[in-house]
């Protein structure tokens, strides 16, 4: 640039570059046009969309075979688009505003009342999807401030697992409350194997896993620094201190727990139905499952709801809505529950389902009996879930790693407060 | 930025000098209509992928940016808030720190390193070039991947380190999961990422030494320190500026490594700047607060990216 002033081309130089500016605002007109034209996606009559986390392959599959018979029934073509579970969000709310929604989006249960929120969901009852048959629990789960939004297929909780070989071999009966847990845990702890492991990641992951404890203890989400929520962490913080829970804990992600498991390195561990599928390949690991323990002998055990819904979003087109409404009907319905159930281990949500699954596999009906008195962790936070679940997840780290459980949960609270 | 400043003025004067003008004038006009042309693409390029993301960015840290706006299009401006919301949270402190520690001890330690060895296989010696190869492979492996099998490496139980450790009687190190530990594990596996970038950049500097100066410095009788402080430094010091500033600048936005080996915790012991703003954006989906960390990541490598020009231009002098 300096160069060429020194020209002394000055007067040239202004001319042209009036010039210039024709064909730099014909570029940049043509970017945008074609910026503009990407969000207006015309959308195939006969073509409808599913937006989902079935990124793992087997799932991917069992889903591509579900929409293939739905779609034959209605006589549409069903594709599926699968994103990994954390982006399912970030990615719908792109497709919000670029005017491309999918017509089905299936969010975890935990996320959808964020994206109720924005007023981007239908109402799946005046869209004429089937309620009969769907116990009250998991209509509340999908609801959101008292619409009904999400549609579950099938619902999973979380149970202890354990190793029948290690605890038979050591003469014990699985236990049933803290006490036993912990004494058991304590008895099966030797060399490298730990008693018991659990996941108390820095993510949903571990947040999941404290909310039984916390729950069946009389605690709650609303207030963290409650004398039942402080009481759930010490007990945490006791079997850590006893050695029968390894401090990696707070680095495990519940697929971490399964394969410690797995190795052998926990004689017992909390985790979820969906991991039956990887327990089976190995054939000389038998384990049996049972409800998670309480802290009195009594107590209800209360575990947490889990499972993705099935979500309609605002598209603008009543029509497409309509038919995306008898998709859900028939992604929901019996014969297709209880097929989805039988592969990923989950508990059909609708109740008939539910009883045909539990006749095919007894060996896990204990765990239908907890997910029909299972909460909904966004039953009363709602949106809010989110900011109190990272205090959480700050909190039992900081008290498992040496902070007193009293300060730290105190600590989460003012942040959920301050937040508000 | 000239164009639009002097298009108004052109009008008048540009026609009458375009109709009396000779030859040479439409030659030398045609001549900065190439030019321009050249660098037209580069200038729309930058508007496009780092002017407007960046004014959008500085302007969503004063909105309420929320779910819903994907939707409605609209984000109200709440002025102040979203910057006080982030400099009132003590994690923003918290993560602050941590950024500069990480940023500091990786950069000592990958360059400190990284010289050693650029120093070590400047010599001539059988194998050089194999071994050379052979550190070039963190580089070359991909940074998750990288974060995952340290995360391995580094389990507190079942890691390969601490079984190696034990050998020496040294117990079970809590890398990952002690909130004092956590931070200087992934320092060090930075460090382990980092170093080859360092060697090469540096092996090649020292490469472009002659070594006549070597040799007069020999003759002089000049020790093996002398000589590297008062040759080998003051010669590489162009070479140093560079790799100390891109490694700053890709040492402090770090966020890929940290999710793959701590995901911020314990405790938020390893949350950076990076790492917050993720979380900010992505898991509270809070735009704002996301934008404020973001936009103060990119001040703080714009005062560098000066301290880096201003090193050049006095270079070229």
């Amino acid at each position: 640039m300096t160069a060429h002033l020194s020209n002394g081309a000055r007067p040239g130089r202004r001319r042209i570059s009036r010039r210039v500016l024709v064909p730099l605002t014909v570029a940049s007109a043509l970017v945008g046009t074609v910026a503009l034209a990407g969000c207006g996606q015309s959308r195939d009559p006969d073509v409808y969309t599913v937006l989902n986390s079935s990124t793992d392959d087997s799932y991917h599959s069992w889903d591509a075979a579900t929409l293939e018979r739905c779609g034959k029934q209605l006589g549409v073509t069903i594709q599926q688009q699968s994103v990994p579970a954390n982006q399912v969000m970030t990615k719908s709310l792109r497709m919000a505003s670029s005017k491309s929604l999918p017509d089905i989006i299936q969010f975890d249960g935990s996320e959808m009342p964020t994206f109720a929120e924005t007023g981007g969901l239908k109402d799946l009852r005046k869209l004429g999807v089937d309620t009969t048959d769907v116990p009250q629990g998991i209509i509340d789960y999908g609801s959101y401030k008292g619409t009904y939004y999400g549609a579950a297929r099938t619902v999973n909780t979380l149970a202890l697992f354990y190793n029948k070989d290690i605890l038979d071999k050591a003469g014990l009966q699985v236990p049933t409350t803290w006490a036993e847990m912990r004494e058991t845990a304590k008895k099966l702890t030797q060399g490298h194997q730990y008693g018991v492991a659990l996941s108390a990641g820095g993510s949903e992951d571990g947040v999941y896993q404290f909310t039984p404890f916390m729950w069946s203890n009389g605690g709650d989400e609303t207030a963290l620094d409650s004398r039942n929520v402080v009481e759930a962490l010490d007990y945490w913080k006791s079997l850590i201190s006893d050695g029968s829970l390894s401090k990696s804990t707070i680095n495990w992600t519940q697929a971490d727990v399964n394969d410690q498991f797995m190795a052998g390195n926990a004689a017992m561990m909390i985790n979820g139905p969906w991991q039956v599928e990887t327990l089976n390949t190995k054939k000389n690991l038998h384990w049996g499952i049972a409800q998670i323990p309480v802290p009195q002998a009594g107590d209800d055990s209360v575990g947490p709801l889990g499972g993705g819904e099935l979500t309609i979003p605002d598209i603008g087109d009543p029509v497409r809505e309509k038919t995306s409404a008898k998709i859900v009907n028939c992604m929901t319905s019996e014969q297709e529950e209880v097929t989805y159930a039988l592969n990923s281990w989950m508990i059909p949500a609708n109740q008939k389902a539910a009883a045909t699954w539990r006749q095919k596999v007894p060996s896990l009906s204990s765990l239908a009996d907890q997910v029909a008195v299972a909460r909904s962790r966004t039953a009363k936070a709602g949106s809010g879930w989110t900011s109190i679940s990272l205090a959480l997840q700050s909190a039992f780290q900081s008290a498992l790693t040496g902070q007193s459980s009293e300060s730290a949960l105190k600590h989460a609270q003012s942040r959920v407060e301050s937040g508000k | 930025m000239s164009i639009t400043a002097a298009a108004p003025a052109a009008t008048a004067d540009g026609i009458t000098t375009a109709a009396v003008a000779p030859d040479p004038a439409r030659a030398r006009r045609r001549r900065t209509l190439a030019q321009w042309g050249f660098v037209a693409p580069a200038v729309l390029f930058m508007l496009l992928f780092f002017g407007y993301p960046l004014v959008r960015n500085v302007v969503m840290s004063f909105q309420h940016y929320t779910p819903s706006t994907f939707f409605t299009g609209k984000a109200p401006f709440n002025g102040l808030d979203n910057w006080r919301n982030v400099f009132g949270d003590d994690l923003f402190g918290k993560a602050l720190w941590q950024t500069i520690v990480f940023t500091i001890g990786s950069l000592v330690g990958q360059f400190c390193i990284g010289l050693g060895l650029a120093v070590f296989f400047n010599r001539r010696f059988p194998l050089n070039g194999v071994l050379r190869a052979l550190i070039l492979l963190p580089w070359l492996v991909p940074m998750v991947v990288s974060g995952i099998v340290w995360r391995r490496i580094l389990d507190q139980d079942t890691g390969v380190l601490n079984s190696f450790l034990g050998l020496f009687g040294i117990g079970h190190t809590p890398w990952l999961t002690s909130t004092h530990m956590a931070l200087l594990a992934v320092i060090l596996v930075n460090v382990w990422i980092g170093i080859p970038f360092n060697m090469v950049i540096l092996y090649g500097g020292l490469q472009e030494v002659p070594r006549e100066v070597y040799e007069a410095a020999s003759l002089d009788g000049a020790s093996a320190w002398r000589t590297f402080r008062s040759v080998t430094l003051p010669l590489l010091k162009p070479v140093i500026t560079v790799v100390l500033v891109l490694g700053f600048m890709s040492t402090v936005k770090i966020l890929d490594l940290v999710l793959a080996l701590t995901d911020g915790g314990p405790a938020d012991s390893t949350q950076t700047l990076g790492t917050l703003t993720y979380q900010n954006s992505f898991v509270q989906l809070d735009f704002g607060a996301g934008a404020v960390v973001g936009n103060i990541l990119i001040l703080i490598s714009a005062v560098f990216a000066v301290f880096y020009l201003r090193a050049n231009r006095n270079e070229g002098k």
